[in-house]
C-alpha cells in the first residue's frame, strides 16, 4: 500500500523535523505562556509522551519556580511552607534543559513572526505557542477598592501579605466572598490568629455546590473555628483612615471593622495576551477539543481557555486539558472532552462533598440522610433513576462512590433503598464485603479526582512496588499528591491491600482502619466519657474489629495512661515487644540493653559492673550510643532478667532507649570543666533526667542541655533542647535528627534553672496530653503552631497546672521496670510454657 | 495452608491454657526450633513455627489481635489459622502450622 511521505504508518502527520532527520534540524521550539500548574503540567505530559522532541521555554509573571496554587490555603493557615507545595523545583528545569524566565511577563505575540517580545525587551521565536495565563481574582469595584490592607487571594505574594497583616496583635479580616476560596481564606486568617468574618451576598455559603441545608451546617461548623459569617450581605463601601483599611461598610448601615480585607469573590480567565494578538475570544481564550485557539500554532489550557462554551477554576479538568493538549502536540491519541465536576471542601476539619445536580430540579427526586448526633446531612438527587448529583456534609466518605455511579450513569434503582447509607452498607447487602467500604469500587472508579489516578493504579503500584505509606503512594501515582482530600480513600486502599502491614500515619485522619475517628477526637472523648479501659474505648466509640490491631492498641493504651494516671492499668498485650521487655529487639530475636547514665556522667563502679555483666552472660558486642550512654547488644531473652539484676546491684536502672518515653538527656560539661560554659548544664541535664525519667510520651523524646551557644550537646536537634547563656536558659523545642532533619524553634527564654525545669516540664505534658501517638514533638507542633505552645507555657497559670499534672503522673512512672521484673514480675514473658520438647526425639 | 501433613506420633502435654496471655503467645523450645503458641482475645488458641516467612522474626513476641498476630520486626501481620502472611504480603511464603490440641484445659502439642 503506498504511504505518504509525510505520514506514518497509522496516517499520522509526522513532524517536519523527523522527515528530514533530527540530527540535521533544529528541535521544534515550544514557548509556554504562564509557569503555574497549567503549564508546567501540559510540559510535563508533553514530556511523558516524546522527551526530545522541543526545546522548551517557559515564561512566568511571578518570580519563582512552578508551586501548587491549591495549596496555598494550608500555606495562609501556615500548615504547610512554600517549599513544601513546588511542584517542580530548579533542578526539574535544569534536567529536561527547560529555559524558565520567571518574573518576566509576555508583553505581546507577534503570530506574523512567531515571536514573543516579554518585560524587558526579550524576544524569542516558537513553532509552537502554549498560553496558560491563568486567571485574575476579580477585583469589586467598591469605593476604597484602592486601600492599604485590600487584598485578592491568588498567589503566594497575595498570601505573604494577608500573613504579614495577620502578625499585628488582635487584627480583624473581613473576607468578601463565601465560596470555596474565600471559607478558606479565613479559616487561614483564623489560624494565624486573625478575627474573620465572611461576607456573603447570598443566603448560602457556597451556593453552587451547596444547598441551604449543607451551607448552614458549613456556617455552623465554621462558627465553631472561629470563622464568623454574615449572609445576605451586600457591600457597599470599603472605610480607610490615612489610606489604610479600617472597615467593611454593609449596605444595611453596619461597618465591620478590619485591619485586612480579602476580596474572594470569583476569578476571571485572563485573556489580555491573546485578545491583543487577536485570536478568538469569549468568555474565555475559545478552544477546540485538541485544545487549539482559532491560531493552530498556538494552543490554550487551564483557566484561561473556554472550551465548549465553559470555563473552569477547578483543578481536575485542568489536568485532562493538559492531557489532551499533549496528545496533540506530540501526535498521539486523545482529545478533551468537558468535565464533569465534583468539590470537595479542603479545609481542615470540615468534611463536604458536592457534585452534579445536588440541589434537585424539576423531574429530579431525593434521598435524604441526617444524623444530629454526628452532624452529618446526605442527599442524593435521582434522576431518570441514576444519581444525578450529590451534596454530603460531616461524612463525604461516599463521595466517590456517589460521583462513580453518577459519571457512569449507573441505573440505582435496585439499590435505592440503601444507596443514601452508602456504599459499604449498599455492597454488604449484596453479599459482598461490608467491612471494606472501597473493595467494591471497581478498579477503573477514580479515587483522585486532581490528578485523574483510578483505584487499579493505586492497588497495582502498592502491590508492585511495595509501596507502604502513603507518601510513597503519592510519589509514585500522584493520587492525593494535589489537594489532598482524597487522602482517607488512598489510605483506606493502603490498609485494604496490605492489611495491618500499613504503619498508621500521622494526619487528620482515623487512627486506623478499625475506627473512623482521628486521634484527637479518640483522646477528646476518652477524657471527656471518663473511659478507662480498652474495651470500654472500643464501645464507646464504635472500634469496628473486635481487639483493635498492632496500630491502635498502643495508640489506645497510651492515650489511656496519659488521661488517668494511676488509675488505668497499663495492657501489656497492647505495648509493642519492646516496651513489653524493657529492651530493644535485634534482627536475630536478642535483644540489647542499655542502662541509664544521668545526664550522660558514669563512674568507674558502674563501669565496672557493666564490663562484669559483658564477660558473665557473654554479651557479644558493647557500643557507646550518640545519647551518652553505652548499649549492649545481643542479650538472649532468657538472661533479661539476670542482666538487670546485676545492672540493678550496682545502681543502675533502666534507660528506656526503647520506650516512646523519655530516652536520653544529653549534655556538655558546662561551668564544671568548660572555660566558656555558662551555666551549670551537666546538673540540668541530671536534675532533668532525674525528675523526667519512665514518662511515657506519644513518641520518643530526646533531650539536650548546651552550656554555651556552641552547643556541644546538640541541643538545637533534641526534641526539646536548653541552650545555656549568661542571662538564663533558652529552651528550644521541636528538633530532630532521624528521618528528618529539623533544628529547633525557640520556645521561651527564663532567667533561672527552676523555672527551666517548669517550662520543659509543661511543654512535655502539652505535648503528652495533645499529641497523636507516633508524632514527634517537631510534628506535633508543626501541627498545633508553637505559637499555641508558647501561649501554653509562658501563661504562669497555665504552665502550672501542665507541670504539676506531669508531676503527679511521674508518681506512678519513676519505676524501674527492670527491677520489677528481677523481683518476678511477668516472668512468663521470659521463660518458655514448656522445655518438655526440647529433646524430644523424632 | 501448610500445616504438616504427617499425624502425629504423640501428643506432648506443654501447660494449661490459661499459662498463656489473652492476646498474648508463649514460646516452647523444640529440637528444630521455637513453636508460638497463642492465645486470643476470644479465647482460641494456635500454634505456629515462631518465625515469621519474612525474615525469620520471633512471631510470639508480636502483638496479637483477632486472630491474627504483628510480627515485630517488620510489622507483617499472620495469620494465625493458616500461617500465612495477609495484605499486601500474602502469597510470600508461609509459616508452618503446628498440630495443637485442647483437652479440659490443657495444651498438647504434636510430636511429628
Amino acid at each position: 500500500m503506498a504511504q505518504d511521505l509525510d505520514r506514518d504508518g497509522a496516517g499520522r502527520r509526522l513532524p517536519l523535523a523527523r522527515l528530514i532527520g533530527e540530527t540535521l534540524m533544529a528541535k521544534e521550539r515550544l514557548i509556554v505562556v504562564g509557569n503555574g500548574m497549567a503549564g508546567c503540567r501540559a510540559v510535563q505530559d508533553v514530556l511523558k509522551r516524546d522527551p526530545d522532541r522541543y526545546e522548551i521555554t517557559i515564561f512566568g509573571a511571578e518570580p519563582r519556580v512552578n508551586y501548587d496554587r491549591i495549596m496555598l490555603s494550608p500555606v495562609l493557615a501556615g500548615e504547610k511552607t512554600f517549599a513544601d507545595i513546588v511542584i517542580n523545583d530548579e533542578a526539574w528545569y535544569r534536567d529536561n534543559a527547560i529555559t524558565l524566565h520567571a518574573g518576566r511577563a509576555v508583553q505581546v505575540i507577534d503570530r506574523e513572526a512567531r515571536v514573543v517580545r516579554a518585560e524587558g525587551g526579550l524576544e524569542v521565536g516558537y513553532d509552537r505557542l502554549i498560553l496558560a495565563t491563568g486567571s485574575d481574582p476579580i477585583r469589586l469595584p467598591l469605593p476604597g477598592g484602592d486601600l492599604k490592607g485590600v487584598v485578592t487571594f491568588r498567589d503566594l505574594d497575595d498570601v505573604e501579605a494577608m500573613v504579614a497583616a495577620s502578625a499585628q496583635t488582635g487584627a480583624r479580616a473581613v473576607v468578601i466572598g463565601g465560596g470555596l476560596l474565600g471559607i478558606e481564606a479565613a479559616y487561614g486568617l483564623v489560624r494565624r490568629g486573625m478575627a474573620a468574618t465572611v461576607v456573603h451576598l447570598v443566603d448560602v455559603l457556597m451556593e453552587r455546590q451547596l444547598d441551604a441545608s449543607a451551607g448552614f451546617l458549613l456556617a455552623d461548623a465554621l462558627a465553631t473555628k472561629g470563622v464568623a459569617t454574615e449572609l445576605g450581605a451586600v457591600s457597599e463601601e470599603i472605610v480607610g483612615v490615612n489610606g489604610q483599611v479600617t472597615g467593611l461598610k454593609l449596605k444595611d448601615g453596619r461597618t465591620l471593622p478590619c485591619d485586612l480585607l480579602v476580596m474572594a469573590v470569583g476569578i476571571r480567565p485572563n485573556t489580555n495576551l491573546a485578545k491583543a494578538a487577536g485570536l478568538e475570544i469569549g468568555r474565555g481564550l475559545i478552544v477546540d477539543d485538541q485544545m487549539r485557539t482559532s491560531d493552530p500554532r498556538i494552543s490554550a489550557v487551564g483557566e484561561c481557555v473556554e472550551h465548549r462554551g465553559q470555563c473552569y477554576g477547578l483543578v481536575a479538568p485542568i489536568w485532562e486539558m493538559c492531557k489532551a493538549l499533549a496528545a496533540g502536540l506530540t501526535d498521539t491519541a486523545g482529545d478533551y472532552a468537558g468535565s464533569v465536576l465534583s468539590t470537595r471542601l479542603k479545609v481542615s476539619g470540615v468534611d463536604v462533598f458536592s457534585a452534579g445536580k445536588f440541589a434537585g430540579g424539576d423531574g429530579c427526586e431525593d434521598i435524604v440522610f441526617r444524623d444530629a448526633g454526628r452532624g452529618v446531612y446526605k442527599r442524593v438527587v435521582i434522576e431518570d433513576g441514576k444519581v444525578a448529583g450529590a451534596v454530603l456534609f460531616g461524612d463525604a466518605a461516599d463521595g466517590a462512590w456517589y460521583f462513580d455511579l453518577m459519571r457512569r450513569n449507573t441505573p440505582v434503582a435496585e439499590i435505592r433503598e440503601t444507596l443514601i447509607f452508602g456504599q459499604s452498607v449498599t455492597e454488604g447487602l449484596r453479599g459482598l464485603d461490608p467491612s471494606a467500604a472501597v473493595a467494591a469500587l471497581a478498579d477503573s472508579a477514580e479515587v483522585c479526582g486532581c490528578n485523574g489516578v483510578c483505584k487499579g493504579a493505586i492497588t497495582g503500584a502498592i502491590v508492585e512496588q511495595g509501596l507502604k505509606t502513603l507518601e510513597s503512594v503519592r510519589a509514585v501515582t500522584k493520587a492525593s499528591a494535589s489537594c489532598g482530600s482524597c487522602t482517607p480513600l488512598v489510605e483506606k486502599l493502603l490498609i485494604l491491600t496490605l492489611g495491618d502491614g500499613f504503619q498508621a500515619q500521622t494526619g487528620p485522619k482515623p487512627v486506623c482502619g478499625c475506627t473512623h475517628h482521628g486521634h484527637t477526637e479518640a483522646r477528646r472523648r476518652i477524657v471527656a466519657e471518663g473511659l478507662k479501659s480498652m474495651p470500654a474505648v472500643m464501645q464507646a466509640l464504635e472500634w469496628t474489629t473486635p481487639d483493635g490491631c498492632a496500630s491502635c492498641r498502643p495508640a489506645l493504651n497510651y492515650y489511656l495512661i496519659c488521661a488517668w494516671p494511676g488509675d488505668y492499668q497499663d495492657d501489656k498485650q497492647s505495648r509493642f515487644i519492646n516496651e513489653r521487655v524493657h529492651a530493644n529487639i535485634q534482627k536475630d530475636g536478642t535483644y540489647s540493653v542499655v542502662p541509664r547514665m544521668w545526664g550522660g556522667m558514669t563512674s568507674s563502679d558502674e563501669l565496672r559492673a557493666i564490663a562484669d555483666v559483658v564477660d558473665k552472660f557473654k554479651i557479644p558486642s558493647v557500643k557507646v550510643t550518640g545519647g551518652q550512654r553505652i548499649d549492649l547488644l545481643g542479650v538472649q531473652k532468657d538472661d533479661l532478667p539476670a542482666v538487670w539484676a546485676d545492672l540493678n546491684a550496682a545502681g543502675m536502672v533502666s534507660g528506656h532507649a526503647y520506650a516512646k518515653g523519655l530516652r536520653t538527656v544529653k549534655t556538655c560539661v558546662g561551668t564544671d570543666w568548660c572555660r566558656f560554659g555558662t551555666q551549670d548544664s551537666t546538673g540540668l541535664g541530671v536534675r532533668l533526667e532525674k525528675f523526667m525519667w519512665g514518662s511515657w510520651t506519644p513518641a520518643k523524646v530526646k533531650l539536650g542541655v548546651s552550656g554555651c551557644p556552641r552547643n556541644c550537646a546538640e541541643a538545637t536537634c533534641k526534641d526539646i533542647g536548653v541552650i545555656c547563656v549568661d542571662s538564663g536558659y533558652e529552651i528550644h523545642v521541636g528538633g530532630a535528627a532521624g528521618l528528618h532533619i529539623q533544628g529547633t524553634e525557640l520556645l521561651t527564654k527564663v532567667a533561672t534553672e527552676e523555672e527551666a525545669i517548669w517550662t520543659i516540664c509543661a511543654v512535655t505534658q502539652a505535648y503528652r496530653e495533645q499529641g497523636w501517638y507516633l508524632e514527634r514533638i517537631y510534628k506535633w507542633m508543626a501541627r498545633v503552631g508553637l505559637d499555641s505552645i508558647r501561649a501554653q507555657v509562658e501563661d504562669p497559670a497555665a504552665r502550672r497546672a501542665l507541670h504539676d499534672r506531669f508531676a503527679y503522673s511521674q508518681r506512678f512512672s519513676r519505676v524501674d521496670p527492670w527491677a520489677e521484673r528481677v523481683a518476678g514480675r511477668h516472668t512468663e514473658e521470659f521463660n518458655p510454657l514448656s522445655r518438655r520438647m526440647e529433646f524430644a526425639t523424632a | 495452608m501448610n500445616v504438616l501433613v504427617k499425624d502425629p506420633i504423640d501428643w506432648i502435654d506443654v501447660g494449661a491454657i490459661t499459662d498463656i496471655p489473652s492476646r498474648g503467645a508463649r514460646r516452647v523450645p523444640t529440637p528444630t526450633g521455637d513453636v508460638a503458641i497463642f492465645r486470643t482475645g476470644d479465647g482460641k488458641v494456635f500454634a505456629l513455627k515462631d518465625a515469621c516467612p519474612h525474615k525469620g522474626g520471633p512471631l510470639s513476641q508480636g502483638i496479637v489481635h483477632g486472630h491474627a498476630v504483628t510480627c515485630p520486626l517488620h510489622a507483617w501481620s499472620i495469620d494465625l489459622a493458616t500461617g500465612e502472611p495477609m495484605g499486601a504480603d500474602r502469597g510470600k511464603g508461609c509459616t508452618p502450622v503446628v498440630p495443637l490440641e485442647v483437652r479440659e484445659g490443657r495444651l498438647f502439642l504434636g510430636r511429628i
